[in-house]
């Protein structure tokens, strides 16, 4: 019985987070964003180095064939560093998606372009989640007509996958003809989210997922246990740098974190957050060792990180005074990253729903 | 993570769920009773000892099982038994038996430890004072030394089960010239010494729980003192930390939201089922949520004792975070209920004996008891994150 990251686990995590630490500061960050890139060539590449892309992808399509738990730890660093790389919907749901329902050719043909970075996948799941702003994705005669909303890397994919009304999920080149796409600004500028508007679009069905909606639920747990692990790291930061803000900052010729109010946020915080990074571990072990619990788990994940996350984001940001709330400090692109997290695949309310269906309740 | 268990703890797993095949029916059914006044109690204990599911690493010499110790096992046991729903078994008073075995005398282990684990012998804490809740340290009751005796002098409060209790573990300050850390010892003598008086406290839940307890020149023989003089409050230290990590325990917060889950089914309004209302369905959610990851993070703090790893913030917080988890349990029955959640004690309509409003109440009890909600913030803000302390105080 171990409830512990394994020393291999640990390295992978320590060696990522080094070098997101390093190559990817709040410098690169805002330099990325400011130039509107959501894709950060230099990180993507040196990420790619470490087979960062391939992490659940088996070793016969080219990837390391890791498990789930190690792909959250990459997401947590990647939150960490609010990185601006499509890693969730490229190098985890679009892969998830194809294992699960993918023909063989199709398994061929883009896990090993997806492992080593050649195609960046964006994933288009609107149809089954909280949908809005739509009135259904059709499909007929290989060709899909709808709108998709919040396609999760949809500007910076090179392909999509997209679900459509029956929840049978489909590729679709990013580029063809009748495929429009427009990014929908958010809060976040660390990651895009598109809309994509497809007239007659040809479209590669993964045959996998037809009557079969296993295959797309297990795309849309997967993304959303990235997203709480993403929130996870994010939050761990805020906490970090509200901690180390409280012992430098001095009013009333004493330093803010002796004040008991400050101290009790901080605590507060780190109360909160520490059981959720237990969560985390055990929702993403139970991908690959406990599949009966893990959508379950994946709900839990989802909706607690998101609600815990926006705590810590709020208590973070006013122990800074004044500071956190400007730009200049930057502290706003993990409050931004946990909000982002917050609503995509599903808002905890939903998500508990779903969750308590999932029981039988 | 790995979290399968080796086939030595799945063959210990099975004998486990054997016993409690085989005996689960003499467990006890009612609330734990008080030693002496619990018969059936006191031979379901003698049991478990005899087969090694209580006092399990206590030496057979004290009356245990001797064991050697194992995390685990310990664990599967706790888990076994929530299962099966029979009393657990325990092994003395949690903070006074560790204390003992740590710091005693071989001459006080063995007058004490027996008899306590067997139930025979029962104990109360005497620590908190009027003038001393959280600031322990300033505890003015005294003790002084003529002969061979010490003289105690003073008064203690919230005194849990003083009244039915043998024995006590008190705190007195025996060195009045000493820091307010350095002057304190650690007595035990029997409650029914000359110059005790116990007088009950009714808690909000109605019930005396704790007391006032007054002492008047209260003679104790001199080597009832454990550890050193002016060594008191390092040795309750030792137990505080014992008492921390039982309080919040995950095992416990699982049955309560499975009573709370099974409650939500059974009551309905107009015939439709409490669970299948969304406000409190999503309430039951976020609280299932927190549930899980407080499993989580126990099995985190487990996994870690067993490499006889420092846990670090995640045992921090158990307490902080499981009594409040609880209160909130239990307050989610209460308003999910309506009007039928305020009855209480033998009210006609009463549901689930009242538990819910008593535990409403108790938790917040727990709350505050064995360092308040505040003191631990304190300290996980000041020993974990490295805050630094308040100023001192100047008039
Ligand atoms: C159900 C129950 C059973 C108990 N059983 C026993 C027992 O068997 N034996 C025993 O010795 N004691 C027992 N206690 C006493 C318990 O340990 C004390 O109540 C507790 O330590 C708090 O002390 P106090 O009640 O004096 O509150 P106070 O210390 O006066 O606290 C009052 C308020 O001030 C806050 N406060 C105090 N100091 C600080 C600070 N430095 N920073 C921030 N806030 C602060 C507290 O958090 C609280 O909100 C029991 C208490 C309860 C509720």
């Amino acid at each position: 019985m171990e409830f512990a990251l394994s020393e291999e686990q640990r390295l992978l995590q320590d060696s990522v987070t080094r070098y997101l630490e390093s190559q990817c500061t709040l410098d690169h960050v805002r330099a990325a964003v400011e130039n509107e890139v959501t894709k950060h060539t230099e990180v993507w590449n040196g990420l790619s180095d470490m087979g960062i892309h391939g992490i659940i992808i088996p070793e016969d399509f080219g990837g390391v064939g890791l498990g789930f738990l190690e792909a959250a730890l990459i997401a947590e660093a990647l939150g960490r560093t609010v990185a601006p790389v499509p890693f969730i919907a490229s190098c985890v749901m679009a892969p998830v998606a194809i294992l699960a329902a993918g023909n063989a050719s199709q398994k061929d043909i883009w896990l090993p372009k997806i492992a080593s970075g050649e195609t960046v996948f964006g994933v288009g799941v609107s149809e089954q989640v909280g949908r809005r702003e739509t009135n259904g994705i059709q499909f007929s005669d290989g060709k899909l007509t709808g709108k998709a909303m919040f396609v999760l890397e949809g500007m910076s994919a090179d392909m999509l996958i997209i679900a459509d009304d029956k929840g049978v999920m489909h590729i679709v080149d990013a580029n063809a003809k009748g495929v429009t796409r427009r990014n929908l600004k958010t809060i976040d500028k660390t990651r895009a989210v598109a809309e994509v508007v497809l007239e007659n679009a040809a479209a590669d069905t993964l045959s996998g997922s037809q009557n079969n909606t296993e295959a797309l639920l297990k795309t849309i747990d997967t993304g959303r246990l990235m997203l709480a692990a993403d929130t996870l790291g994010a939050s761990e930061v805020m906490i970090e740098k509200a901690v180390a803000y409280a012992k430098e900052r001095k009013q009333f010729n004493r330093v803010i974190g002796s004040f008991q109010a400050v101290k009790h946020m901080c605590a507060e915080m780190a109360t909160e957050l520490e059981p959720c990074r237990s969560l985390v571990w055990y929702a993403a072990h139970s991908v690959n060792h406990i599949p009966d619990e893990s959508r379950l788990l994946a709900c839990h994940a989802k909706a607690h990180l998101s609600e815990i996350g926006r705590f810590v984001a709020k208590t973070s940001t006013e122990v800074h005074g004044g500071m956190g709330f400007t730009d200049l400090l930057g502290l706003h692109y993990w409050f931004k990253r946990i909000g982002l997290d917050r609503q995509l695949l599903g808002a905890p309310e939903l998500i508990r729903e779903e969750a308590a269906v999932a029981q039988g309740w | 993570m790995d979290l399968a268990y080796s086939a030595e703890y799945d063959d210990f797993r099975s004998e486990v769920q054997q016993f409690l095949k085989e005996h689960g029916h003499k467990s006890p059914k009612g609330r734990m009773g008080w030693g002496k006044t619990d018969d059936e109690g006191r031979s379901w204990q003698q049991l478990l000892i005899e087969h090694g599911y209580a006092a399990r690493t206590i030496p057979k010499e004290y009356g245990g099982y001797g064991a050697e110790a194992d995390v685990l096992k310990n664990h599967i046991i706790a888990e076994e038994f929530v299962k099966a729903k029979a009393r657990p078994g325990h092994s003395g008073d949690p903070r006074l038996v560790p204390t003992l075995l740590e710091l005693g005398t071989e001459a006080q282990k063995k007058a004490y430890i027996g008899p306590t684990i067997s139930g025979e012998m029962t104990w109360c804490q005497g620590y908190s004072e009027p003038g001393s809740g959280s600031d322990l340290a300033s505890l003015s009751t005294k003790a002084v030394l003529e002969g061979d005796e010490w003289v105690i002098n003073g008064q203690k409060i919230w005194t849990s089960g003083a009244q039915y209790a043998d024995m006590i573990f008190c705190l007195v300050r025996t060195e009045p010239d000493a820091p307010k850390h350095q002057g304190i010892s650690y007595l035990v003598f029997k409650m029914d010494t000359p110059g005790i008086e116990v007088r009950p406290l009714v808690t909000m839940t109605g019930e005396a729980i704790f007391n006032e307890t007054f002492y008047t020149d209260v003679r104790v023989p001199k080597d009832q003192i454990i550890g050193a003089r002016g060594e008191g409050w390092f040795v309750a230290n030792a137990t505080l930390k014992h008492e921390r990590g039982s309080l919040g325990d995950p095992n416990q917060l699982e049955t309560r939201f499975g009573a709370l889950v099974k409650m939500l089914k059974s009551e309905k309004i107009d015939g439709k089922p409490l669970i299948k209302y969304p406000a409190y369905r999503d309430r039951l959610l976020q609280l299932q949520a927190r549930v899980l990851s407080m499993k989580c993070n126990g099995m985190r703090i487990l996994s870690a004792s067993i490499k006889d790893q420092e846990p670090g913030l995640c045992r921090w917080i158990v307490k902080l975070l499981g009594c409040e988890l609880n209160h909130q349990m239990a307050a989610l029955a209460i308003d999910a209920m309506g009007e039928l959640g305020v009855l209480y004690e033998d009210s006609p309509y009463l549901r689930d004996y009242g538990m819910w409003q008593r535990n409403y109440m108790l938790d917040l009890g727990l709350i505050i008891g064995g360092g308040t909600a505040q003191i631990q913030k304190n300290m996980i803000g000041e020993r974990a994150l490295g805050l630094p302390k308040e100023p001192k105080y100047k008039d």
